[in-house]
């Protein structure tokens, strides 16, 4: 049976256009496990206590955002950087 | 904030707390599935249950081994920080007294890790006096995958992402190490009636 | 270029409900007016926020079904028995109410006629609702970009947009539209039935040497299986787009 869990970085998509103040699901990632680049949009997202963004190729977290007290957090310590398009 | 949306009301609303359910939760009859990551599939023949860190002798179980253990059929009451509690649910496990029975150690802490790489941390004393089970059939079936089969930890007197779904190794600690929501902002303890929910609660 | 944001920060619009079109038994279009609206392209959402008396809030997200026109979007909501926030829209919500939402969001699941095609667009249920922006787009700017649309539903009386569909399979050039249904079909259906697997993609999609575009949205689950399947013949991952919006949806 197909994990019937995730969604993808779109999801994402209001909240961290709420943190970083312009689209993000079309900036690339690079993934700090495997180094593969993808965009935000495709990487897949976990959600329960927290969204949990995992890289499409080797499955690691990237990205983790969690609303505490209505306050946001992201997370960034599974990306080696992000880079939002031109 | 001013919008109010006509005629909107929560689906959900808490439950007034009782002896029976925390403050802020509401009770469902659904068991949701929430999750970091996606379900192991973890066949029954490479299964173990290790036992490792601060201990004379690394204990393992296979899942024969481990099945045959003498096991407890409990009823307790989960609650999820997410606000969901679910009353009266079935499960069959083996008590960690059992598993931890004659161990000599001087740990003080517990990291559960389970099969797909997450962890939560408790003190060795919430894990025992008959407070937690390593269950592997809910509601008289097999524990299903997505609910954390073939076993998982259960730990019903603190917040569920306590209860490690796959569980694959207890490891013993001298030392505090947080898990993985305990990482992310999440209460290091994860007591529902104190509400514990985020670091600093 | 498409799909870059302007700098700005994503407020909280206050629209109102312009017009309701019951598409089927449990899925409902709803029409907005939004002040100032920027516009948007197809394949974006915007998130819709409940706010009840009490202060509780709920939120989700909502793909905008029509093209850019003006202040005006419209979102394609399926009723979900358990859901918090879609039985209110479909259920309660009337012409002349107000609705608070934000947007538009998504720069990766787009597209516009510039980015050419072929375009592959396959969907799940209401998971045709960005799609059907995309293909009302292409028509609508001329493109001659062609197309083939390949929709699962579980039985007949499920189709959304059914009679539009027809038409455009009917009269328009370029554009393929071929239905399944997994469940029952409609009386009298001579044409498939089952999941799109990966023999029924093989059969139905563009080859991998025509490079398609490929979209696909729907549950976790077809969404999965379809991409999967896509990549398994051949086709280049990077061009095969996805928006799994997961088991419900709200």
């Amino acid at each position: 049976m197909t994990d019937a869990t995730h969604v993808d970085g779109n999801a994402l998509g209001g909240l961290l256009m709420e943190v970083f103040g312009r689209e993000m699901t079309d900036a690339h990632g690079c993934c700090a496990s495997c180094g593969k680049v993808h965009p935000l949009g495709a990487m897949r997202v976990y959600r329960s206590a927290g969204d949990v963004m995992r890289c499409p190729t080797c499955g690691n977290v990237t990205i983790v955002t969690v609303v505490i007290r209505e306050r946001t957090r992201v997370h960034l310590g599974g990306v080696r950087w992000i880079e939002p398009l031109a | 904030m001013s919008f109010i949306s006509r005629g909107f009301q929560r689906r959900q609303a808490p439950t007034a707390p009782s002896d029976r359910v925390p403050p802020g939760q509401y009770v469902t009859r659904d068991f949701p599935v929430l999750s970091a990551g996606p379900t192991p599939r973890i066949g029954l023949d490479e299964w173990r249950l290790e036992l490792v860190g601060e201990l004379d002798q690394p204990r393992s179980w296979s899942w024969q081994e481990f099945t045959a253990l003498p096991a407890d059929e409990v009823t307790v009451d989960i609650h999820c920080v997410t606000k969901w509690s679910k009353l009266d649910s079935a499960w069959t496990g083996v008590p960690l007294d059992a598993l931890l029975d004659g161990l000599d150690t001087s740990a003080a802490f517990v990291v559960a890790h389970s099969y797909g790489g997450y962890t939560t941390n408790l003190p060795l004393d919430d894990l025992t006096g008959g407070k937690a089970w390593v269950a592997y059939r809910y509601d008289g079936e097999p524990l299903a995958a997505e609910h954390g089969g073939p076993a998982r930890l259960l730990v019903p007197h603190l917040y569920f992402w306590k209860s490690a779904k796959w569980l694959r190794a207890i490891e013993l600690r001298n030392d505090d190490a947080p898990g993985f929501w305990e990482g992310y902002g999440y209460h290091n303890y994860g007591d529902p009636w104190q509400e514990q929910r985020y670091s600093g609660d | 270029m498409a799909g870059t944001a302007v700098l700005r920060r994503l407020t909280w619009a206050v629209a109102e409900v312009v017009d309701r079109i019951g598409e089927t038994p449990r899925v409902l279009s709803l029409t907005c007016d939004v002040p100032d609206w920027p516009g948007h392209l197809p394949g974006q959402h915007i998130d819709v926020r409940l706010s009840a008396e009490d202060g509780y809030q709920a939120q989700r997200s909502y793909s905008i079904s029509t093209p850019a026109d003006g202040t005006r979007l419209t979102i394609t909501v399926e009723r979900l028995d358990d859901g918090e926030v879609s039985p209110y829209l479909t259920d309660v919500l009337e012409v002349g109410d107000r609705i608070e939402l934000r947007g538009p969001i998504g720069g990766y699941f787009v597209w516009e006629p510039s980015r050419g095609g072929p375009l592959l667009l396959v969907a799940g249920g209401s998971g045709i609702a960005p799609l059907m922006a995309m293909l009302r787009a292409r028509l609508q700017a001329g493109s001659d970009v062609p197309v083939r649309m390949l929709l699962s539903w579980r039985s007949g009386e499920d189709i959304i947009y059914a009679d539009e569909l027809d038409a455009i399979a009917r009269d328009a050039t370029g554009v393929e539209v071929t239905h399944t249904f997994t469940r029952s079909a409609p009386d009298g259906w001579t044409g498939r039935t089952g999941r799109l697997d990966r023999a029924a993609l093989a059969s139905l999609a563009w080859t991998p040497s025509e490079r398609p575009l490929a979209y696909v949205c729907g549950p976790t689950g077809l969404v999965e299986a379809v991409a999967s399947a896509l990549v398994e013949l051949g086709h280049d991952p990077a061009r095969v787009l996805t928006e799994r919006f997961g088991p419900t949806g709200g």
